[in-house]
């Protein structure tokens, strides 16, 4: 039933898919959130602007961004990057590359994603009494440090929320893959879902596609059993 | 003595001045390149389509020479646009007022109701807050198929109407709610479902308007489901409709900018409208979790 590469294809896929997402999206939601928590005009909105892309559906969102990966020196993906890297890049085709068209589609996934993680880890910083930053300052802690043993502890239940619901969420990759490339080039951005549909659908294999999603579902039961179980050890030793 | 005190503020204040100077810099920086594809479809819909596609290197991409509305019209030539917003208005606004209504009932009465199996109910809920809608697409499909209700509005109504997620929601929020309420009612006779209507429900704007928006959200940006159970345009929603009409051919990238425009107009509208709402709705499920 997994006949041959594709499903595991599509395995790997979604696998790297999660594993390159959820820190890199966390992360640099993070990094916004941190940017954003001061008492600084307009603070407003930036927020507003960051969290926009979440209210796109996808759908659209990928067809904007067909446009933005075009080929060839017109593509805007290219001239930006021409002009990032002071004309060393080369055009490349990114949705038809078997290399780039991946983490082409993991980029919009993460420009889509940031500002809703963004906006929760805001709130979890915001709930963070300032009285902890002051005492530690009085104490002559930098800000490295205040970073470390303050903010991080105290977000822990927030980031950890954040990294299961981008886990749950990476595992459903469909829609921009599906418009995008189709499964990619051999397979290269095919995900379980995007198998799962093209088992249904384009080649009226029901069966396959229904045992596809059921093995998916089971899988990803497992892995958020296990950051949950990850999580309660944490909890517990504290 | 009182020297050094001033220069040493100066010199901090100064420090603290071109911190928010950069921080400003930076995330003015990082803002366009997050607006960037936004801006990009924005002024491309105002474009002919040819210049779409050929300027998009440059900095034209974000500044158009002439505006024109002739890509509007275009689209609502080639297909019919209008369909297929009511389409996704009036699913998507059925889905969340009968979600409100199931799922509050349904919270409340795991709240402040007790009866058998309801511990094993509620960790069935729980569990199911993590089945993604894929899942169970491919059996839902057949379901819905052999009651030969393939292509309609009910198929793509009825299965998202409950929802694990916002029962959990109205649980914790009216199991948090003070008892004194509903004490005076019941002394006073009232059954459960009036004092839900009358007390509970006037209390609990703020987790009424969080599940209307995140379910809002969820459902308006939904593909998968669309695709699986429509056939033809009739029943067709938004983002299911843009994606054909990338594929219909001429493929005029003008048209299909506008098409996007109008699409995420209605939702982008509410959200700058309700930015607070919004925000607070996300940022709570966080402090759920």
């Amino acid at each position: 039933m997994f006949g041959g590469g594709c499903g595991r294809n599509a395995l790997l896929n979604n696998a790297l898919f999660a594993l390159v997402i959820v820190p890199i999206q966390t992360t640099l939601a993070l990094g916004l959130a941190l940017l954003l928590n001061r008492p600084l005009k307009g603070m407003a909105l930036f927020r507003t602007l960051f969290f926009m892309p979440v209210v796109f559906p996808m759908a659209l969102v990928s067809v904007i961004w067909t446009i933005i990966y075009a080929p060839g020196s017109d593509g805007m993906m290219n001239a930006f990057l021409r002009f990032m890297t002071l004309g060393f890049w080369q055009p490349q085709d990114f949705l038809h590359d078997p290399v780039l068209a991946l983490p082409a589609v993991m980029l919009l996934s993460i420009w889509q994603g940031v500002g809703f993680q963004m906006v929760i880890i805001l709130a979890g910083l915001q709930s963070i009494p300032t009285s902890l930053y002051e005492a530690a300052a009085i104490d002559g802690s930098d800000r490295w440090n205040q970073f470390r043993y303050i903010t991080l502890p105290q977000l822990r239940n927030t980031l950890i929320f954040v990294v299961l619901v981008t886990t749950i969420l990476s595992f459903r990759l469909f829609d921009s893959v599906r418009i995008m490339t189709r499964g990619g080039p051999n397979d290269a951005t095919t995900t379980v879902m995007n198998e799962a549909i093209k088992a249904a659908f384009d080649q009226q294999k029901m069966a396959k596609g229904s045992a596809i999603t059921v093995i998916f579902f089971l899988i990803v039961l497992v892995i958020t059993l296990l950051q949950r179980l990850l999580v309660q050890e944490e909890k517990a030793i504290e | 003595m009182n020297n050094l005190d001033s220069t040493q503020w100066t010199k901090q204040r100064n420090q603290q001045w071109l911190r928010q100077i950069a921080s400003y810099l930076l995330l003015t920086f990082l803002a366009f390149i997050f607006i960037a594809p936004i801006l990009f479809m924005i002024v491309g819909s105002l474009k002919p389509d040819e210049l779409v596609l050929s300027e998009a290197s440059t900095l034209k991409a974000f500044i158009p020479q002439q505006i024109s509305l002739q890509n509007y019209r275009d689209v609502f030539e080639r297909v019919k646009f209008e369909k297929f917003l009511f389409n996704s208005l009036f699913i998507n606004g059925t889905i969340v007022l009968l979600g409100l209504i199931v799922n509050s009932l349904a919270g409340y009465a795991f709240a402040r109701l007790r009866w058998r199996g309801r511990s094993l109910l509620l960790i069935i809920v729980v569990a199911l807050m993590i089945l993604p809608l894929e899942a169970i697409a491919v059996p839902l499909f057949f379901q819905f198929t052999f009651l030969g209700l393939r292509n309609t509005y009910i198929a793509q109504i009825v299965p998202f109407i409950a929802n694990a997620f916002s029962i959990y929601l109205f649980y914790t929020f009216f199991a948090d709610l003070p008892q004194e309420l509903e004490e005076a009612a019941r002394v006073d006779g009232a059954s459960p479902l009036r004092t839900f209507v009358e007390i509970i429900v006037p209390v609990s704007k703020p987790v009424f308007a969080t599940v209307a928006i995140l379910t809002f959200l969820s459902e308006w940006r939904s593909l998968l489901w669309a695709l699986m159970i429509t056939i033809d345009e009739r029943v067709r929603p938004l983002p299911l409709a843009i994606a054909t009409f990338q594929t219909l051919p001429p493929t005029q990238w003008g048209d299909i900018m506008s098409f996007g425009v109008m699409m995420v107009a209605p939702i982008l509208i509410v959200f700058l409208l309700f930015q607070k709402w919004f925000v607070k709705g996300v940022a709570s499920t966080g402090t759920k979790g």
